[in-house]
């Protein structure tokens, strides 16, 4: 399709493009993922992005949109995949399927689908399977937990039974726990310097995954994907909070260090709370969003009853967009002047808001 | 030369500058064209009225129309020949609608009438003569915008000019029209520079170069520098990053001096003026040597064999400015003015104007089909690249449901329409349609408001009056009333005088 009116020239840079390199960034921590949780994940993301795409095709069908069209800008393929990377690496393939259907069917294409959704999609999956399913939803694989892939793949599919030895807490259970039961022999620091479980600074292979995450973030920063705003408001804020926590009592809170390199913080950062579409779009709007998700999450993750925080952090901060949006306009050049700024008057004052 | 501190705008994009097809071809002169078709409203403001009938004879350079109206300029003959019409014709616009025009039969012999310079007139006779005599001249912006020039000469009451800056910023992809001109006649432009400073007594001139044109600028540096005696002025030469939409205005103004102008505010409010480097020339040219503006030079580029700069007359055919330049076969289209904010000719027959820069032929090659329309995803790049700081996919979606009221709270009287939103937008979306459409309905209703406001105002009064009419009649017959009343009474206690001293006298008759 040719413009009617000027400009004639467009950027050669389709939604497909952004899309890739999101995916292209997470790899980094699939592959460690893989390599120190468990190889199974890659199966997890077959499932998830299977699911992704038939239902996307499904619901792009039945609304009557251009489905090649529509489904060749793997916006569905990233939230697969966030799917997969959230959830238990050993959840069964239905509950994969079923957040997937939430996220794809519920929160984007009945709300309107791409650039619609005011929930970020992969999220509601989380947050619906873990209110709906807890118990598999809290099965973390035990640390140092060697399954043959086989064996993997058979738990997935319920052909294996799922063994209570398998799973474990996760350090961020483990210190919650630890926080509540208020056991003054088992302090955090004790706690944290006394296990294998915890690594060398925030669980055994979960700080090298995050770590690769924190890396595909940056990698998406270079390439001007995503801008600054949200994960550098998201890491200081949660920086902030767990470092006054820190600092009032080492012996029942956590570092810092501890809390970003743990759990979903560095997903959430770069990958799940720069989503455009249900986050804030202005620079200011932007810094709140990422400063409020911080702060929930880690808020969540100390008191809440969920192994993680981020999920509930962003849908929350979600809401908050529209209002975000209205009061965090930026100024227009030319409103900076030392001029007054002459307006004409809105056509219908009662339309304005 | 001095270390000028360049103030950097909000967003905008880098561009392919695809200027090297043309940039390199010295300007050539167009031959003349068999006809000539001149339409009347050349510049912005009101037409001038033709002053020629058909069938007239014509020098080159003869006035064929007069400006009446202040923001308006006159009309000239750009050859020797025969007035054949004053008519309809289709006329370079988007819409392709057709307009007024005086059609000139060249006769070939190019004979120019007397040329009166007016450089010492000028300086004898002061800024307003000279206003007025370029305004004769048909000195308009021959940037685009097609100003005429002498209104810009006006100075805002009680602010003194401190800044004239010359735009040679040619920020727009393709076109090289003025970057040719700066490089082949940099002695007229500097002496046109030199003479409005003077006029104008500007503090300081900038002449502002893109950074993709050091040849023009080298050649500017050297004009002024053999002239810079003769004046005290500070006037130089300023490289500026071509970055698009460098030489749109406001942001150009900003870049060099740091002011900002919002919507509705004039440069000259802000002690700044800006002329483009081919508006100066034919200034020069109209001063120095009687000339009034007859030709310009275009760029003429795209899928043609025969890429280059030519002075065409005005009034020169666009198709035969495209044969000239041996049109490809598989073009299809032309742009007239630069691929971001020029327009697609609906007519190949329609003239060239003054404010033409630049015609690209259109292939597919040159300008790849776009991708189809896809939904918005609030990823902002339109926002980040807007150099109004504008959010461009907030109007777009309320211009899309025809909220113009929310259109209008965020701002879209401040756009320029540059087009970096659209050029940028991954989803293929041609927001500046939707902009244009936006601002076109605003407008309307504006318009529909004010008219609307006007007949209730008259509605209104014509009830008052009614009113007062009534009333007035009311009190004047209650009065009428009260009168006749009175009356009444009157002649009832006449009558009544009269019936008893009657009736007396009756008495006294009878008595007596």
């Amino acid at each position: 399709m040719n413009p009617f009116s000027a400009p004639y020239l467009r950027r050669p840079i389709g939604l497909s493009h952004s899309m890739n390199l999101v995916l292209l960034a997470l790899l980094p921590g699939i592959l460690v993922y893989m390599f120190l949780i468990g190889t199974a994940l890659i199966v997890q993301i077959a499932i998830a992005s299977v699911a992704a795409l038939f239902f996307e095709a499904l619901l792009l069908y039945l609304r009557g949109k251009p489905v090649r069209e529509r489904l060749s800008d793997n916006s569905a393929l990233v939230t697969a995949w966030l799917i997969a990377l959230t959830f238990p690496p050993l959840s069964p393939w239905w509950l994969t399927v079923i957040g997937v259907f939430f996220a794809i069917v519920i929160a984007k294409q009945l709300f309107g689908g791409m650039g619609q959704n005011p929930f970020n999609p992969a999220m509601i999956a989380f947050a619906v399977c873990i209110i709906a399913f807890p118990a598999l939803m809290s099965q973390w694989p035990t640390q140092g937990l060697a399954l043959p892939f086989l064996k993997q793949l058979e738990i997935i599919f319920d052909l294996a039974p799922r063994l209570d030895a398998l799973t474990s807490a996760t350090p961020l259970d483990a210190i919650k726990t630890a926080m509540k039961t208020d056991t003054l022999q088992e302090s955090v620091q004790k706690l944290l310097m006394s296990q294998d479980l915890y690594g060398t600074f925030a669980g055994r292979g979960w700080e090298w995954v995050t770590m690769a995450y924190l890396c595909g973030g940056i990698f998406l920063l270079i390439t001007g994907t995503i801008t600054w705003h949200v994960p550098v408001a998201f890491i200081a804020s949660m920086s902030a909070i767990s470092l006054v926590c820190w600092l009032f009592d080492p012996s029942r809170f956590a570092d810092p260090i501890f809390h970003l390199f743990s759990g979903g913080a560095m997903l959430g950062a770069f990958f799940i709370a720069t989503d455009p579409t249900s986050g804030s779009s202005t620079p200011k709007g932007k810094i709140i969003f990422g400063a409020g998700a911080g702060l929930l999450a880690y808020i969540i993750r100390l008191f809440g009853s969920f192994p993680d925080g981020i999920a509930f952090a962003v849908l929350m901060m979600n809401m908050t967009v529209p209002l975000l949006d209205l009061y965090c306009k930026p100024k227009v050049f030319g409103a900076l002047s030392s001029l007054p700024v002459k307006r004409e008057a809105p056509m219908n004052e009662d339309k304005a808001p | 030369m001095s270390g000028q501190k360049i103030f950097s705008f909000p967003g905008g994009i880098k561009l392919a500058h695809r200027k090297e097809a043309s940039s390199e071809k010295a300007i050539e002169p167009l031959p003349m064209p068999d006809r000539l078709i001149l339409p009347l409203r050349h510049s912005a403001g009101s037409a001038p009225m033709p002053i020629v009938k058909t069938g007239e004879k014509v020098k080159k350079g003869q006035c064929l129309a007069s400006a009446e109206s202040w923001i308006s300029a006159s009309l000239h003959a750009p050859t020797s020949g025969t007035v054949r019409d004053i008519g309809d014709y289709p006329i370079a616009h988007p819409s392709g609608l057709a307009a007024l025009c005086i059609v000139i039969e060249a006769d070939g012999e190019d004979a120019w009438v007397e040329r009166r310079p007016f450089l010492e007139d000028s300086a004898r006779l002061g800024p307003e003569a000279t206003q007025r005599y370029l305004q004769g001249m048909g000195v308009v912006g021959m940037g685009g915008a097609v100003l005429p020039s002498h209104v810009k000469l006006s100075k805002a009451p009680g602010i003194s000019l401190e800044t004239l800056i010359v735009n040679g910023a040619e920020c727009e992809p393709f076109i090289t029209c003025d970057d040719r001109l700066m490089r082949e006649r940099s002695d007229e432009i500097a002496s046109g520079i030199i003479f409005l400073v003077e006029l104008l007594g500007a503090r300081e001139a900038i002449i502002a170069i893109e950074d993709n044109k050091p040849e023009a600028a080298a050649a500017m540096r050297a004009a002024l520098s053999a002239r810079l005696e003769t004046t005290a002025n500070d006037i130089r030469v300023t490289i500026i990053p071509a970055v698009y939409p460098a030489g749109s205005l406001k942001q150009l103004i900003y870049m060099l001096t740091g002011k900002r102008a919002p919507a509705g505010v004039l440069p000259a409010q802000l002690g700044v003026q800006c002329f483009n480097t081919a508006t100066i020339h034919a200034i020069w040219r109209a001063l120095a040597h009687g000339e009034p503006v007859i030709s310009r030079i275009i760029t003429v580029t795209g899928n043609v064999n025969r890429p280059g700069n030519l002075e065409a007359p005005l009034g020169t055919p666009i198709l035969d400015i495209l044969r000239y330049a041996e049109v490809r076969p598989e073009t299809d289209g032309c742009l007239v003015g630069g691929p971001m904010m020029g327009f697609l000719l609906p007519n190949y027959d329609a003239p060239i104007g003054k404010g033409a820069n630049c015609l690209i032929a259109r292939s597919p090659e040159f300008f790849p089909a776009r991708a189809p329309e896809s939904p918005c995803m609030r990823c902002t790049s339109c926002a980040q690249v807007c150099p109004q700081g504008l959010l461009p996919y907030e109007m777009y979606r309320w211009s899309r449901v025809k909220d113009f009221a929310k259109v209008i709270n965020y701002n879209i009287n401040e756009c320029i329409e540059c087009g970096c939103c659209s050029y940028v937008c991954a989803s293929s979306i041609p927001l500046v349609q939707y902009f244009r459409f936006a601002k076109d309905e605003i407008r309307t209703a504006a318009r529909k408001k004010e008219a609307a406001d006007k007949a209730r105002e008259r509605f209104e009064f014509r009830q008052f009056r009614i009113e007062r009419e009534k009333e007035e009649r009311s009190l004047k017959l209650a009065r009428a009333a009260q009168k006749s009343a009175a009356e009444q009474a009157e002649i009832a206690a006449a009558v009544e005088r009269v019936g008893s001293s009657g009736a007396t006298t009756r008495e006294h008759g009878e008595k007596a």
